[in-house]
């Protein structure tokens, strides 16, 4: 009846899972309650899940990455006190967890929180600095996030039914074949990523065909900020990649289910298809994280430089021909496989092609900031800390580009560094400085600066601390994944290193802080006019916080800084306001992804019926959309006007206060 | 260049080929000692005796060179704290990587260190330049010129299109000489022929054979200093990767495939080396001692393991490829000869994996689920 389950499932003998589960449990349970008690839930139902609104849904995917971060970085702790503890002794963590938290620590910070965080960004601000209404597909857009949503909920389930991978984040075989793997874990893993990555592909598709063909009128592909062009880049490159991500894990998931021998060691498998196919997705990923943040220091770099940005052309060919190397690199991953001197030299060569467009983005940045006016808000804090930070990763990463000094750096803590290197101080910097930085665009109102500020010297001096001493090990030669180690060398650097997770678990504290404080004092912090930053881009022009439609009229785009020329212009008489028609909130979405949450959970514990019924629901969800006649409602002219007035008054008001002033 | 590699010159003209490696690496090289002495092997073997002079002096409750006054002894906290960070200086200079002991260990570095030279050529400028402007150009500050027309400049796309490319230009240049001078499938030049060893990845232990000498020892290695050591290397079951940090690259093994490396140890000594690719829960117990020795006491060893200890063979062969950790080293006296060739073959299996659903109780403490 429900195939594999039993109560064996749950860890009953294991204090440290059950404890979390436990404690996880009370404040989900809490927040039910809460949200029962005070009648929140037709409001929750109605504004937040069942939006078709891409704002909402990005504040959503990023809410997501947020929550899922404090998971990731609960197993980054435990990794660094585990390491800290364990020299010549078993430490607290026993290997069989220890290597699910290792896996589950990569496996959350890439698919969870990266991913979730740049594609909230994409989706709450591509529309707006488009100029257009809304993405291109919009209730396809919360179909893809809410089966993100079941990936991350399958996986934080597998904590006490059953276990996670024991793999590593990627799954390599023949370790997570049936006769290495036979437990549940590596099919979590799977199935989480299999329905996430659809979420993922159809955000991608969906975001795509936003930027290419949704633009205000004179919007051309030429006027579009630096952040529409990353997030073009950045989605081609899943729309491309993610397939490929999908049909790999889908032949290991055949290897395991019906005796498939595509990764095998025996009947011809080959383990060696799997690293070129992984890596394949796995190396485009990178860039899928990476662009849009390029995009988001471009946009607050210029904004906060008050400057446009420099080499804005070369920008854009530097962003596109990353786009393009992205696919042609992937077998620098493992040169250590044996692959012969020509192969390994051309993809080292290829790899170090990459940091040409790269270093020309971090030039035109440095020239963006010269001659500029840098006002120090907390986003460019995150920006330069990114600059620096990520020069120095992007120098190791070419070091492990060179075959022979890969040849002993492969797999070791320098490479773990260097990783971290770009993704905390590239990715997660760059998330942070979207997020304070489209926050007010977003509610109505800032961040509290001097929290914000301090969160971020943790986070900076933290990362330094945690992730210098590992470029050290490695060097000393420690590789990763070690659950204990009888090395004396090693000890005191992990000891440092775990210093650095403390330094940025302060960080994260003074985050979480910062969101308090300021929905507190969100009166003293309100954004009245929408355009806290003296901004550059169209999303500056509407109020904070958007409404539905975003913009009353569409606006007429004469150039790059669409909204900033308009500024420097006199102000403009009253436009004719219309009835707008935007696409009505729909479950579709949540629905899908309940069932598809059921039937990857049935899948996993082998229960057939229980697969059979959920396919049948989300199919028949599916079916009940398709067949609906009303998808769109009208907003009234008057409602339209009434809106944009009042956001016109408060900006006048604001202009004439500041002429008063000075 | 310092005498060590030198000497590998004349000694191993393949590999000796990679150092001068034209004008490229001589310039790096020379870049390398005129900016950053304080990576060069010799200088860091003196600042290592330093730190550790530094530590003893210290280290000494008083201080023998102070004589211990009020003054002093409030000091004494600042010192403290100039040891730990000198000790961990220490724990630095225990970088393997950085102290290579084998032909291929020292180029490997020379590559590694070159290439870092390189590009701190062009990124200490760059951070530089990013903290500076970041800097100078403050709202606050009156004396910066605001130039918010500055957008374009033609000069600059040329030098910061060309500068990247031309680094990268150089750098691919060692990339290519380096892979093909130090790919690990290319014998070592020697007057002495290469010790033959197969290399057996299992769960979780390491199987070394000498096919010639027919002995075989699990998570120990033996060598001859001196002499070239040619692996073929295989798994028993999942993957792993063999690499003696000091002695240089590493390599994957595979079930069902082989791959090959070539290592040598300059001089007797005991080298750490451990599976570098994550394998199972009992992948960090996969570290075994290499000891390289003079050449006759090789020779007396081999003699002394034909003396006792068990043989392998099929059978014994089946009762290793179990899962078990931590296995503390031991030799077999014969070792069959074709038995690695079996195992690459798969006419020996697999190895097995978990007996049960999940891991046995005998190899894992977990119990329950």
């Amino acid at each position: 009846m429900l195939g594999k389950l039993t109560w064996a499932a749950i860890p009953f003998d294991q204090p440290i899972p059950l404890f979390a589960a436990a404690l996880v449990g009370v404040v989900i349970a809490g927040v039910l309650i809460l949200v029962v008690l005070k009648g929140w839930f037709p409001y929750l139902w109605r504004e937040w899940i069942t939006s078709v609104d891409h704002k909402r849904i990005g504040v959503m995917y990023t809410f997501l990455a947020m929550v899922m971060l404090l998971r990731g970085f609960t197993d980054a702790i435990m990794m660094r006190s585990q390491q800290a503890l364990a020299f010549q002794a078993p430490g607290y963590l026993p290997p069989e967890h220890y290597d699910q938290i290792f896996s589950a620590h990569g496996t959350l910070m890439i698919f969870f929180v990266a991913m979730p965080f740049v594609i909230g960004l994409m989706n709450f601000a591509v529309p707006l600095q488009l100029g257009v209404r809304d993405v291109a597909f919009p209730t396809l857009n919360s179909v893809g996030f809410w089966l993100t949503a079941t990936g991350a909920l399958l996986v934080n389930l597998s904590l006490v039914v059953g276990e996670f991978a024991r793999t590593g984040w990627l799954p390599y075989p023949p370790l997570s074949e049936l006769a290495y793997s036979p437990g549940v874990g590596v099919d979590y893993y799977l199935w989480s990523l299999e329905i996430s990555g659809v979420g993922t592909l159809l955000s991608g598709v969906n975001l795509v065909t936003t930027v290419l063909k949704m633009h205000a009128p004179g919007m051309r592909y030429l006027r579009m900020p630096m952040f529409c062009w990353t997030t073009l880049a950045a989605n081609l490159l899943i729309v491309a990649a993610f397939p490929i991500l999908t049909a790999t894990l889908a032949m290991l998931l055949l290897d395991r289910y019906l005796g498939f021998h595509f990764f095998t060691n025996t009947a011809g498998g080959n383990v060696m298809m799997f690293m070129n196919l992984i890596w394949a997705w796995g190396h485009p990923e990178v860039y899928i994280l990476i662009l849009p943040a390029f995009g988001v220091f471009s946009e607050v770099i210029s904004t906060f430089s008050r400057k446009p940005l420099f080499g804005y052309r070369s920008m854009v060919a530097a962003t596109m021909a990353i786009c393009i190397l992205a696919f042609m690199v992937w077998l620098h991953h493992f040169f250590t496989m044996g692959a012969g001197a020509d192969v390994n030299a051309m993809f080292g060569i290829a790899t170090m092609i990459i940091a040409v467009p790269t270093g020309v983005k971090v030039f035109n940045w440095i020239f963006t900031m010269f001659g500029g006016r840098i006002v120090y808000s907390t986003p460019i804090l995150w920006s330069i800390g990114f600059m620096v930070t990520f020069v120095i990763g992007g120098m190791t990463g070419v070091l492990l580009a060179v075959p022979p000094a890969d040849f002993v750096l492969h797999n070791s803590l320098f490479l773990v560094a260097h990783f971290h290197n770009v993704i905390i101080g590239g990715v997660l910097f760059g998330g942070f400085a979207g997020y304070s930085y489209w926050f007010p665009k977003a509610f109505g109102f800032r961040l509290h600066e001097g929290l914000g500020k301090a969160a971020f010297w943790c986070w900076f001096v933290g990362f330094y601390v945690a992730f210098m001493p590992l470029y050290v090990l490695g060097l000393m030669g420690m590789t990763r994944r070690m659950q204990h180690y009888d090395v004396p060398a090693w000890h005191p650097w992990l000891l440092i290193a775990a210093g650095g997770a403390a330094i940025i678990l302060a960080g994260i504290i003074l985050q979480i802080a910062q969101l308090v404080v300021s929905i507190r004092h969100r009166e003293a912090l309100r954004d009245e006019t929408g355009d806290p930053w003296n901004g550059r881009s169209l999303e500056w022009s509407t109020p904070s916080p958007p409404p539905a439609f975003n913009f009353a009229v569409l606006p007429h785009v004469e150039g790059i800084d669409a909204y900033w020329s308009m500024k420097q212009a006199p102000p403009n008489a009253e436009p004719d306001y219309e009835a707008i028609e935007m696409p009505r909130n729909s479950p579709t979405g949540f629905i899908c992804a309940f069932f598809a949450s059921i039937m990857g959970f049935a899948l996993i514990w082998h229960i057939w019926w229980m697969v059979a019924v959920a396919l049948v629901g989300a199919y028949a969800t599916f079916v009940v959309f398709a067949w609906r006649d009303r998808d769109e409602y009208t907003i009234p002219a008057a409602t339209v006007a009434r809106i944009d007035r009042a956001n016109r008054g408060a900006r006048e008001a604001a202009l004439i206060h500041a002429q008063a002033a000075s | 260049m310092d005498a060590d590699l030198r000497r590998h010159d004349e000694d191993a003209p393949p590999l000796g080929g990679v150092l001068p490696l034209g004008g490229v690496l001589t310039w790096g090289r020379r870049r390398l000692d005129r900016h950053l002495p304080g990576l060069h092997r010799e200088v860091l073997r003196r600042a290592c005796r330093d730190t550790v002079k530094a530590v003893v002096m210290s280290a000494k409750p008083d201080g023998s060179r102070d004589s211990g006054g009020p003054v002093r002894r409030h000091r004494s906290v600042g010192v403290r704290a100039a040891a730990v960070m000198a000790s961990l200086l220490l724990a630095g200079c225990h970088a393997a990587v950085l102290d290579p002991q084998g032909v291929v260990g020292v180029a490997d570095k020379t590559i590694l260190i070159d290439s870092l030279a390189i590009m701190l050529a062009i990124v200490v400028p760059t951070l530089a330049a990013t903290l500076g402007f970041a800097w100078w150009f403050r709202a606050s500050n009156a004396r910066a010129r605001y130039l918010p027309d500055f957008v374009y400049s033609g000069r600059l796309e040329l030098i910061v299109w060309g500068i990247p490319l031309l680094v990268i230009t150089l750098l691919g240049g060692v990339a290519w000489i380096g892979s093909h001078a130090l790919d690990p499938y290319q014998p070592l030049a020697s007057k002495t022929p290469p010790l033959e060893v197969q290399v057996v990845s299992l769960d979780w232990k390491w199987l070394f054979i000498y096919p010639k000498q027919q002995i075989a020892s699990v998570n120990a290695l033996e060598v001859p200093a001196g002499v070239p050591i040619h692996f073929t290397l295989t798994s028993a079951s999942v993957m792993n990767a063999f690499f003696i940090p000091q002695l240089g690259s590493m390599i994957y093994t595979m079930n069902g495939m082989t791959t090959q490396l070539n290592l040598l140890a300059d001089s007797p000594g005991t080298f750490a080396g451990l599976s570098s690719h994550y394998s199972g829960d009992g992948f960090s117990g996969m570290h075994f001692a290499v000891h390289a020795v003079p050449a006759d006491q090789f020779t007396a060893w081999v003699e002394a393991t034909r003396k006792s200890g068990p043989t392998l063979d099929a059978s014994s062969y089946e009762a290793l490829a179990k899962q078990s950790m931590d296995t503390v080293p031991y030799t077999y006296r014969a070792a069959d000869p074709g038995l690695f060739e079996q195992i690459v073959t798969q006419k020996v299996p697999p190895g097995p994996g978990p007996t049960a659903g999940r891991p046995d109780v005998t190899v894992s403490p977990r119990t329950g689920g």
